[in-house]
């Protein structure tokens, strides 16, 4: 037998639907699944439910707080750079007002300030002053660059409309990323000139690198056209173009979702350096801020999948159960319903044999004595041959008036009251007495009979005219299956101290098995074509039950028959 | 032996009593129990045989009755109910007297009818 096989409950293959009869009247295949896929219904879908809510409503909180994290890192590195570069062109401002033109033209001067400046602030390469013509008029630095004129270039420009600039970052003559801040102070007589200092850009990269973005997170500053000031991991180095648009300016801190070229998506925070051509980017792999929701999201569903799994596994167990036991409590039923059936078929059976029994005993008797008169008319008649063929006649009439009879009284001793009158009793006494009937048919027919009942069977509380009945049918029984000279034991002993086993051992004729089974049945008789009824064992069980005992027959054709029956030494009072 | 038939189905009772009589026993009927009560008190008899269920009176009852007016007068029930063995077991052991079921062998009656009455003695 399988697994599968062996973990079916009992209702499984139990589909044989009869309505009104003894069968199970439900389907509980049916009403097994019902209860299964309700109970797993009502629980499983608020747990789904509030489960994908839970995930929904975590999800948001940890985009939206990734969002503000990432809105704050922008806000504070912008500060920070701000800062910066305000800081550095703060300081050239209070040097063109502590100054005169005069001494910031004087080299020496110059570079007391440059090395002032790269103490105080640092990251100053050199610093030189421009007159309003555009040409470097001094120059303090690591290159030679007296005399360059710089009316073209875009920081010299943009001086002209602001009182300071800061740059781009560009490569220049030297070939190092550098920007550069000027401050404009003009001059009593309405000419100006500019200071100018460059800056590299390693500080920039450090502050930037400082930042809190991730792993797999970028932070850099681009200008207004998209190129890249500083370098970064992903858009690219410094100087090319971002891979992505230049974002709208808006005064504040923005952060938005976007997408990689790649397809991934992005978080990506921004802000626009005020007076400044800057622009600082943090970009982050969404996957890396919302890690956590992931993990979050495995736990969520192992705990799913468990609960699911442990709900299903008691709903299975509760509705099998709980259907297992209606089925069993249906099964009962049914064989009560059909035991009551087989009552009321054998109570409407027995009254109605004796309703045929006793309006047929009167008629029968009527015939039964008139033709017995004419039998004695004509035997104390002369003689003759017309009176004897009379008399044959007269004599089959009588003999079909006792085998009705015969019938009759078996239908009447079917149909006996139910009850029982209880009263103590010996059991070898009553077994003499019944003995008593059928000892001239022993006699007649030499039949011996040995009967053995144990000292040690205590009087016990039965039915006497039950019992009485119970062994004059099976005396009858064996009488009738032995032949002349049979042997018959009968023995009583005490099977234990609550039963008393009482064994008749015929030497008959014994019963085939295929009778053997069907021998309890009514109106199955072997004895038919002679005068058997075939109640007289369905009675002699039904009045052993009535006394609370059991019957037993072993049989072996050609051998005997053994009969057993067991009764009780205290029996319980019911009303029957 | 006198013996008394009391049965409400004359057709039975009258042909019981002329076959007893071909036997030389000298039986009277009656078909009901009033009247049996009525023949009793201008004859004497050793045997009654009754039938249990009647009209107005049945065999049991009449046969109380007659049992106090005629103290020694014996007892065979005729019925048409159960069997033999089911009405005497009944009987054993209450020392009642003998049921006879319809219908019935004349030879069993008188077998009966004599070993009730030899008991006593009378023939």
């Amino acid at each position: 037998m399988s697994i599968l096989e062996r973990l079916k409950p009992k209702f499984w293959n139990n589909q044989h639907v009869v309505a009104g009869s003894s069968d199970h009247s439900l389907n509980f295949r049916r009403i097994w699944k019902l209860s299964v896929l309700l109970t797993a219904a009502v629980t499983l879908a608020p747990l789904i439910f509030m489960t994908l809510v839970d995930y929904k409503v975590t999800q948001n909180a940890i985009e939206s707080e990734a969002l503000l994290r990432t809105s704050r890192i922008v806000s504070n590195a912008r500060r920070t750079i701000s800062f910066f570069l305000s800081e550095r062109t703060a300081g050239l401002g209070f040097i063109v007002r502590d100054n005169s033109f005069k001494e910031l033209r004087n080299p020496t001067r110059l570079a007391e300030i440059l090395e002032n400046l790269k103490e105080a602030f640092g990251g100053f390469t050199d610093l030189g002053v421009i007159d309003s013509s555009g040409r470097q008029v001094t120059y303090v630095g690591p290159y030679r660059l007296e005399g360059m004129d710089y009316s073209d270039q875009e920081s010299f420009r943009g001086i002209l409309k602001h009182d300071s600039n800061v740059s781009d970052v560009f490569l220049g003559f030297r070939n190092v990323p550098h920007l550069v801040i000027s401050v404009k102070h003009d001059l009593p007589d309405g000419s100006f000139y500019v200071l100018r200092a460059t800056l590299d850009t390693v500080q920039f990269d450090n502050l930037l690198a400082q930042l809190n973005v991730g792993g797999e997170g970028d932070a850099f500053i681009i200008n207004r056209e998209g190129i890249l000031q500083t370098p970064s991991q992903h858009q690219g180095k410094i100087l090319e173009k971002i891979q992505m648009s230049v974002p709208r300016y808006f005064s504040e801190t923005k952060v938005f979702e976007g997408k990689a070229f790649n397809g991934q998506p992005l978080v990506v925070g921004y802000a626009y350096i005020d007076q400044t051509p800057f622009i600082l980017m943090i970009v982050k792999q969404k996957a890396e801020v919302m890690n956590y929701l992931y993990q979050s999201r495995i736990k969520l569903v192992g705990f799913l999948a468990a609960s699911i799994t442990i709900i299903l596994l008691v709903v299975l167990g509760v509705s099998t159960y709980l259907v297992n036991m209606i089925y069993i409590a249906d099964e009962k039923w049914a064989m009560t319903m059909h035991k009551m059936e087989h009552s009321n078929k054998m109570a409407s059976i027995g009254r109605l044999a004796a309703g045929v029994a006793h309006e047929v005993n009167n008629p029968l008797a009527v015939i039964n004595e008139k033709a017995g008169l004419i039998k004695d008319m004509l035997a104390f008649q002369e003689q003759s041959n017309q009176n004897q063929k009379l008399m044959g006649l007269v004599d089959s009439v009588l003999a079909s008036v006792e085998r009705c009879g015969r019938i009759t009284r078996r239908l009447l001793k079917f149909a006996r009251p139910w009850g029982v009158s209880m009263e103590p009793i010996k059991v070898g006494q009553v077994m003499h007495e019944v003995l008593g009937f059928l000892g001239k048919e022993a006699e007649h027919r030499s039949i011996s009979i040995h009967v053995d009942v144990a000292e040690e069977i205590p009087q016990f509380e039965s039915d006497r005219g039950k019992l009485q009945q119970i062994f004059l049918n099976l005396l009858t029984n064996a009488f009738a299956a032995m032949s002349d000279h049979g042997r018959l034991e009968i023995t009583a002993r005490c099977e234990n101290e609550n039963y008393i086993a009482i064994t008749f051992v015929d030497t008959g004729c014994g019963i085939p098995e295929a009778d053997l089974k069907r021998i309890f049945e009514p109106f199955f008789s072997t004895k038919m074509e002679k005068d058997g009824t075939g109640l007289g064992m369905s009675i002699t069980r039904r009045l052993v039950a009535e006394l609370g005992g059991k019957i037993r027959i072993e049989s072996e054709v050609g051998k005997g028959t053994k009969v057993i029956i067991t009764l009780p030494v205290r029996m319980e009072r019911k009303e029957v | 032996m006198r013996v008394l038939l009391v049965d409400d189905e004359e057709e039975l009772v009258s042909a019981l009593a002329e076959r007893l009589f071909l036997r030389g026993i000298e039986a009277d009927w009656v078909t009901s129990g009033d009247k049996a009560l009525k023949v009793i008190e201008t004859k004497t008899y050793d045997l009654a045989v009754l039938d249990v269920k009647m009209p107005e009176i049945g065999g049991l009852d009449l046969k109380k009755v007659m049992e106090k007016r005629c103290p020694d007068m014996k007892f065979i029930f005729l019925t048409g109910h159960g069997s033999e063995d089911d009405f005497n077991l009944g009987l054993l052991h209450t020392g009642a007297d003998y049921y006879l079921v319809k219908p019935v062998k004349i030879e069993v009656l008188i077998n009966k009818m004599k070993e009730i009455l030899n008991k006593d003695g009378i023939q």
